[in-house]
């Protein structure tokens, strides 16, 4: 059979093979998330999605540079012929100078902020992160209007697409940033209150849908330019006062909700660029992260969307009515040293306040203390300490206490009442026995780490002030709880000291 | 003030109310205490290291001068006698079924704490032994049953050929009748066991048995223990029981009413349907038994080979286990009367628990309590509210398929309208979401934060979104003027960010992982 090669294209990547590679990129990360399910396969699954980057990554810039051919048979004057041309052009000569030295800039400043951030700052970290996935998608929105405008054919479908994509990513580009400022305590976290909350933001998604109509039907020319413009302030503009209007505590379920909205943003711009490698990836990352803030609502026994329609308790101040809960007990130091030296069983359930207070590696130290006395010591974390899914997690591995000892709350809450001595570091709501036994509570049904069943429970606290949900807890004023006043890595630290 | 542990005076008895451990304790609440020589030797802890940890060794006389003397077995009428007026004696009493000792007591003008008569509350948990007895008599049976019993309790595969594994059966799901289920189940029998109190049969699943429920109407308990059953009832489980009794091998009866004889569970006749080599061991056969044919601190064989065990003396038999337990509870009873730490008595008789346990003082009987309601089960319900709230019915199974089937149809119209390229992408797009929820679903909790630092990692793909500025530009036009400097500019900086992303998020993963060490 003849065939016909069109100048050039003999040079360029077969489509096959960067497709190919899409596949294998695909099923890389796929490996990549199942390999974190356990600990010992974890840094497998990384060095997994690492290579599928690469393979991915390598494949999609030599065909940038080389352009992308494909080969057909068609006929050509009355004989089938084996045609070979361009699907793609080579981008111009010297963009792989430049691809190279933006990547490299791009690695140099991530490589360093990763080896720098300090583990309490990891929830800052990865607001930021997301913030780059969605700022990236709205310039691919862009880049694409700019192209379509200048071939001056604008397909309705990939309009309408570009439209989301730029959407999604501008929401996720200034959610992400207010979550930083709020998590790096920049700004001010508690929940921005403007009146009609809900009416605002469904009006933005509406006032979104009419602007992608008119575009899809009329995106040429300078009104199609208005049109984007004012889509893209929108979004920005509903991502700013979605995450503006939920408070610090729920930080955990607007993490991972923006996780999912940084994976929905490189799906969108997957669809239209007609690309299914960021669909796989940006529907993996979108699932991972929807899937992280169904488990962090469960946690709270909270409605996924009344969390992210608005923070906690700002439909008009709920506070638990003032109650009588009677006398707390205070405690030093020494005499805590003198329980936990006693105790042959001891569970430590860390909460935000111990990352606040720095307390990680001074509780690993009491752990250690403990363990060489034959105390058996376990922490008992509840899915949304912290302010991130599994932020309790990494700081205690910081500090080297072994994971295996770290369990999760249904592991652990049966064995409350066989324990001697509960710690309580820097908890509050998380371990309120209100959310079991009191139906008024604004915590109730939330499922708690039941400590007050232990033996003895030691709360370290600053002062008798309530927790962020604004509830008293009355953990504090049970009989075999004892409150150890102070900074909580200063009062571990004298408890080490007396070991 | 001094406490004296006195040598057990019942020969028969092993067990020693104060241990090395408890010593220690006990000293830091602020007493003095006394060990009679020799009182530690059936539990092997011998004087010297009662000695060590603090206590004096001392004969009989000063033990019983102590202004406090804690024992385990009832006291003996000389014992009693050699008494100081006001002295505090704690120790089993068996309050119900010994009034006239409640009246030597009395009489005797001592303060009296029965350690068999502590409130069933959570509170009181700790110092609860008939709880920690039983817990060690449950676990005896089972050993003394695999004692006698020919055969193994697991089941095997051997080269010889198959072994089924033995069927154990436990009648009372109390802490004993569950430490029983714990033990036969983890030697590797099948394990089924049964309770008058059908809110227990989560706890018997949980500690791997099978929970047997009797078809009669059930009871429930208000004050945590079984109460004797209905005529209608005993019927229903006479069936129950006779009916296992041909199945299984081994039996162990736990059925105890607190101050009665223990309900008659396993007559003669169903013990004759027994296979022969089968055991029964009745922990109730001190108080009348639980089976026909028992004899208190017997092995009885019975006409058709099947032996029945009537040991009193289960948790005696573990006598260091025993001991040590005990000490512990009586260790929590005096920390409980003992808040000030400074070695004095303080009794105070508004709290249930210590009230519960007072069964004598000034002269007089204390016995019984103004009664505690507890119970492991809800209260029964509230009368109902006049007006009822209309209940939220189970959506009708119906309703769901018809719901998913619009669905289904409505995305079938909405692809018949669409291109081809579009249902492709959302081919891919669906299967995805659906992978990645399933993958996500068997992530570890604690590996939460950097499976959201990978997901920023790849995520960073959008990078490829960006190198398309880079073929877009209009090469025929200068790149630095125009929309190809837009272009240029957008894709340079989005390449960058997303590569901050990529680099970034993988090393900080890397970071975390290495962090996360095995103990």
């Amino acid at each position: 059979m003849p065939t016909i090669v069109f100048e050039g294209a003999r040079s360029a990547l077969p489509i096959s093979l960067v497709q190919g590679s899409y596949i294998i990129a695909g099923l890389l990360f796929i490996l990549a998330l199942a390999g974190l399910s356990k600990h010992e396969t974890s840094k497998r699954g990384n060095i997994l999605g690492m290579i599928g980057m690469a393979v991915a990554l390598g494949f999609i810039i030599l065909g940038t540079v080389l352009g992308v051919s494909d080969t057909m048979q068609l006929e050509v004057l009355g004989q089938q012929t084996l045609v070979t041309g361009f699907i793609k052009q080579p981008a111009f000569s010297w963009a792989l100078v430049v691809i190279v030295c933006a990547m490299l800039i791009g690695a140099v400043i991530g490589v360093i902020r990763a080896l720098r951030v300090e583990m309490t700052g990891m929830p800052e970290l990865i607001a930021l992160f997301h913030s780059f996935v969605g700022i990236a998608a709205v310039f691919v929105g862009w880049v694409s209007y700019f192209a379509f405008a200048a071939s001056g054919h604008f397909d309705p479908l990939h309009s309408g697409e570009l439209f989301v994509g730029i959407f999604i990513g501008g929401v996720t580009f200034t959610g992400s940033i207010i979550a930083f400022l709020k998590l790096s305590a920049r700004i001010n976290s508690a929940p921005l209150k403007l009146p009609g909350r809900n009416i605002l933001n469904l009006g933005a998604l509406a006032v979104f849908i009419v602007l992608t109509v008119v575009f899809v039907m009329a995106p040429e020319g300078s009104t199609g330019l208005v049109l984007i413009s004012v889509a893209t302030v929108l979004s920005l503009l509903l991502g700013l006062h979605l995450v503006a209007s939920i408070g610090g505590g729920d930080m955990p379920v607007v993490i991972s909700m923006l996780n999912s909205y940084s994976g929905w943003a490189a799906a969108a711009v997957g669809f239209t660029l007609d690309n299914d490698l960021l669909i796989i990836t940006g529907a993996l990352v979108g699932s991972s992260g929807a899937y992280l803030s169904y488990i962090m609502c469960k946690a709270m026994n909270r409605n996924f969307i009344s969390v992210i329609a608005g923070g906690f308790g700002s439909d008009g101040g709920v506070v638990g009515e003032e109650k009588d809960y009677g006398e707390h007990r205070e405690i030093k130091a020494p005499e805590a040293a003198d329980l936990l030296k006693n105790a042959s069983s001891v569970i430590i359930t860390p909460g935000y306040g111990m990352a606040v207070a720095q307390a990680q590696s001074a509780v690993a130290d009491l752990t250690q203390k403990l363990r060489s006395k034959g105390v058996t010591v376990r922490f008992g974390i509840h899915p949304v300490a912290g302010r991130l899914p599994g932020h309790m997690n990494v700081l205690l591995a910081e500090a080297k206490v072994p994971y295996d000892i770290v369990l999760e709350m249904d592991e652990i809450n049966e064995d409350f009442p066989d324990t001697d001595v509960v710690l309580v570091i820097g908890a509050n709501d998380t371990v309120n026995p209100a959310a079991l036994d009191d139906p008024a509570s604004p915590i109730a049904g939330m499922p708690v780490l039941e400590v007050w069943k232990a033996n003895q429970v030691i709360v370290f606290k600053r002062s008798m002030a309530t927790g962020y949900a604004g509830v008293q807890n009355p953990l504090f004023f049970k009989e075999n709880s004892a409150m150890l006043f102070g900074d909580a890595k200063e009062r571990v630290g004298d408890i080490v000291k007396e070991l | 003030m001094q406490i004296g542990i006195p040598r057990e005076s019942d020969p028969r008895e092993t067990r020693v109310a104060a241990t090395p451990k408890s010593v220690v304790q006990l000293i830091k609440l602020g007493y003095e205490v006394l060990v009679e020589a020799g009182a530690g030797s059936h539990a092997a802890f011998p004087n010297e290291e009662y000695e060590a940890a603090g206590a004096t060794i001392v004969n009989s006389d000063m033990i019983w001068g102590a202004d406090l003397v804690a024992k385990i077995n009832e006291p003996t009428d000389s014992e009693i006698a050699s008494m100081k007026k006001g002295a505090c004696l704690i120790s089993l009493i068996g309050a119900p079924r010994n009034p006239q000792l409640l009246e030597k007591l009395a009489g005797a003008d001592l303060i009296v704490l029965a350690m068999d008569s502590v409130p069933r509350i959570s509170r009181a948990q700790s110092l609860d032994v008939i709880s920690s007895m039983a817990n060690i008599g449950g676990y005896r049976a089972v050993i003394e049953a695999a004692n006698v019993f020919g055969s193994f309790f697991t089941g095997q595969v051997t080269a010889a050929g198959k072994v089924p594994p033995a069927k154990v059966f436990v009648s009372g799901a109390g802490v004993a009748g569950l430490a029983a289920v714990g033990t036969a189940n983890s030697l590797g029998a099948i394990v089924r066991a049964t309770d008058i109190r059908a809110e227990v049969a989560e706890q018997v699943e949980s500690m791997g048995a099978e929970f047997v429920a009797v078809e009669a109407e059930s009871q429930q308990s208000t004050d945590g223990y079984a109460k004797e059953a209905t005529a209608d009832y005993a019927d229903a489980a006479a069936r129950m029981y006779a009916e296992q009794c041909k199945d299984v091998d081994i039996i162990i009866t736990t059925a105890l009413i607190p101050g009665r004889p223990a309900p008659r569970l396993i007559t003669a006749e169903m013990v004759a349907t027994m296979r022969p080599g089968s055991v029964i061991v009745d922990m109730a056969a001190g108080t009348g038994g639980n089976v026909e044919g028992s004899v208190a601190d017997e092995i009885v064989t019975t006409a058709n080979g099947v032996k029945i065990i009537g040991y009193t003396d289960l948790p005696g038999r573990l006598p260091t286990q025993a001991s040590q337990l005990f000490s512990q509870n009586i260790v929590n009873l005096m920390k409980l009367l003992t808040p000030e730490k400074d070695g004095q008595l303080t009794l105070d008789l508004d709290d249930v628990v210590q009230r519960g346990m007072l069964v004598a003082k000034d002269g007089a009987v204390m016995w019984p309590p103004p009664a505690v309601n507890v119970s492991a089960a809800p209260v029964a319900p509230a009368p109902p509210a006049p007006e009822p709230e209309p209940q939220k019915k189970p959506r009708d199974k119906r309703v769901t398929y018809g719901v998913l089937a619009l669905c289904a149809l409505a995305l079938l119209a909405l692809f018949t309208v669409s291109p081809t390229g579009l249902i492709g992408h959302f081919m891919v797009l669906m299967l995805s979401v659906v992978i990645g929820f399933y993958v996500i679903g068997n992530v570890a909790h604690s590996l939460h934060t950097p499976l959201m630092s990978v997901t920023n990692a790849i995520s960073g793909i959008i990078l490829v979104g960006c190198l398309l500025g880079l073929i877009l530009v209009d090469q025929t036009a200068s790149l630095f003027a125009g929309t190809n400097l837009i272009i240029l500019i957008l894709s340079v900086l989005g390449i960058l960010l997303a590569s901050i992303n990529v680099f970034g998020g993988f090393t900080v993963t890397q970071r975390m992982l290495k962090m996360f060490q095995k103990g």
